[in-house]
């Protein structure tokens, strides 16, 4: 009786998304990080800077829910810091690459041709470039900070991006809807922005979440080397770089960012898989 | 087919060109040339002028970069600025070290992904099948760096003390100790790619499993480890090979982390090194030389795939 307040398209995905347990744990795990490295670090009962050079690298405590870190800091609280850098650099990256790959994408595929052929081109030869080296690269051009690692990781991911948005803008170029606003003379930016954005949305929405999680594996990847997140700021892949050092007197230092750093990735993997499983099957 | 194996072959030159540009463009806007580099802040701004005139910094950025190209055709890779070695010895060396761990991490996933992902594809709604794959998510969800800090801990830490924290003996320092201090990097670097490998040949072994010719061998009474191994098998594993030269171009990134881990002197390694230094002859040649490496690797994977399976045509 009350599936049927719903229109028919509704009840498809709401019931897709029970079915669906890459969706489901995956949105959990997400739900879950952002509120807690939103909300943790404000009511967490330690500075992240405040350092105990007496109480350093002890076991997790009554006092130390996770521990502290070679200068006595407490490393619950930096790992809940930790977790807002790593979502910017994700989140900041992807959507850097968006920015960059969209409209080439949109671009390529509405006009074709020669610019498509020159442009798609040279997106191959970057993506025949490993990303991890690519953001080196641009690290060594520009100096090592978040906002380097986020620029260097966004222009990495802006040729897969691209080739996703123009394939799409491919198969919607030829839409009867697109004809229709050539014929009432609409300019080209109108059609590109107003008609074939709008339906090549799903699918780049989908490649934007699937690589959030490879976003912040090479952005903590830069930090781990020591070339994207400088000290003292408070950053999983730069945690785990100072932690090899004290590795056999606590562990801890390693486990609280490591295990952080991993669920939040499989989160995010498991909430794209989802998505695209989702809108794949509903089609 | 002619054709396409030269198209291909123009077309690794033609990325080679190019990427030879982005690194020099990359290497050449930095702050601070490599003549201040040499001669350290307290040079005068003539000998700063002279030097530079002598490398040829002062000439236009195209100028500059036919030369390096020149330079790179001939054999002529220059000298490391902080190492003051030949780059062709140093890279030579590094190079052989990464190709030994990059060989045996790619041996050690065939070996472990084809029969898991097998495995999986064989118990496909079993406990077995979920557990394979839950765990492949998980190998490759977890960064190499915490692997790898994480294998350290386990089996080289004071409560083991099984294996070597890292480093590297060379091969003619006995055989047992070259090859310890390559399991813990390879393993790093095989639980990261596992999950291409398991994945790929599970869906292969599945999509053949449904095929008319399975059902044939099966219906002709053959027993079901023929079924797997002739028939299922030998198509089914086609994809995962071009998985596994995918898989290359990922070591290629990971190989840096590592390295960097487990102090191995590789490729990788020598990167990091370069950019941390500034040392830019050293650093423009190993990245051309890993780019090198994975657009041929990848040709070669190609080439394999196609030799093995005369069924695909290409343009």
């Amino acid at each position: 009786m009350s599936e049927r307040k719903f229109p028919p398209s509704v009840t498809k995905s709401h019931y897709l998304f029970i079915q669906n347990p890459a969706l489901v744990i995956g949105s959990s795990i997400l739900a879950f990080i952002i509120l807690v490295s939103l909300v943790g670090p404000v009511i967490s009962r330690h500075a992240t800077t405040e350092q105990h050079i007496l109480k350093r690298l002890q076991g997790p405590s009554l006092t130390y829910l996770f521990g502290t870190d070679q200068y006595g800091r407490d490393l619950l609280s930096r790992t809940l810091l930790g977790g807002r850098t790593s979502l910017i650099l994700g989140l900041g990256a992807v959507a850097l690459g968006l920015v960059l790959g969209i409209p080439i994408g949109l671009i390529t595929g509405y006009f074709k041709g020669r610019t498509d052929e020159i442009v798609m081109r040279f997106m191959d030869i970057l993506l025949s470039f490993p990303s991890l080296l690519m953001a080196l690269l641009i690290i060594t051009a520009l100096g090592a900070s978040l906002s380097h690692a986020i620029l260097a990781i966004g222009i990495a991911n802006c040729p897969g991006i691209a080739r996703i948005v123009r394939s799409a803008t491919l198969s919607v170029r030829n839409e009867e809807f697109v004809f229709a606003a050539e014929a009432r003379g609409e300019s080209h930016f109108y059609i590109m922005a107003s008609e074939i954005f709008p339906n090549i949305l799903p699918p780049t929405i989908i490649e934007g979440t699937i690589r959030i999680g490879f976003a912040m594996l090479i952005g903590a990847s830069l930090s781990f080397l020591g070339l994207g997140v400088q000290p003292p700021h408070a950053d999983w892949g730069l945690m785990i770089r100072d932690s090899r050092e004290y590795l056999f007197l606590s562990p801890w230092p390693l486990i609280c960012p490591g295990i952080a750093l991993a669920v939040t990735i499989i989160g995010f993997n498991l909430f794209g898989d989802g998505l695209r499983d989702m809108v794949g099957g509903s089609e | 087919m002619a054709p396409y194996i030269l198209n291909r072959v123009l077309s690794i030159f033609f990325v080679l060109i190019a990427v030879s540009f982005i690194i020099f463009f990359a290497t050449h806007i930095l702050p601070g040339s490599a003549a201040s580099l040499i001669l350290g802040e307290h040079a005068t701004k003539e000998s700063l002028r002279t030097l530079e005139h002598e490398m040829g910094l002062d000439k236009p950025f195209y100028v500059q970069y036919l030369n390096w190209v020149k330079g790179i055709v001939s054999g002529h890779w220059g000298d490391s600025l902080v190492m003051k070695q030949p780059v062709v010895s140093i890279i030579k060396l590094r190079v052989k070290n990464s190709a030994f761990l990059a060989v045996f991490s790619l041996a050690t996933l065939v070996l472990i992904g084809i029969p898991l992902g097998t495995l999986a594809a064989l118990r496909q709604k079993g406990k077995l099948g979920l557990a394979i794959m839950t765990g492949s998510y998980i190998g490759i969800s977890i960064p190499e760096f915490v692997t790898g800090i994480l294998l350290v801990l386990l089996f080289a830490g004071p409560w083991t003390h099984l294996l070597p924290t890292g480093g590297y003996r060379e091969f003619s320092q006995g055989i047992s100790a070259w090859l310890k201090h390559l399991i813990l990097p390879s393993a790093t670097l095989t639980l990261i790619l596992l999950a291409h490998v398991v994945r790929q040949t599970r869906s292969g072994v599945i999509e053949v499993l449904k095929s008319n010719y399975v059902r044939t061998a099966r219906l002709k009474g053959a027993n079901e480890s023929r079924v797997i191994l002739r028939h299922t098998l030998r198509n089914g594993l086609l994809p995962t090979i071009t998985v596994l030269a995918m898989d290359l171009g990922y070591l290629m990134g990971s190989i840096v982390i590592v390295e960097e881990v487990f102090a191995y002197p590789g490729m990788g390694r020598l990167i990091i090194y370069a950019i941390t230094n500034r040392d830019i002859p050293l650093l423009e040649m190993a990245v051309l030389i890993i780019a090198a490496i994975y657009t041929v690797s990848n040709f070669i994977a190609d080439m394999l795939y196609m030799y093995l399976d005369p069924r695909i045509r290409y343009r």
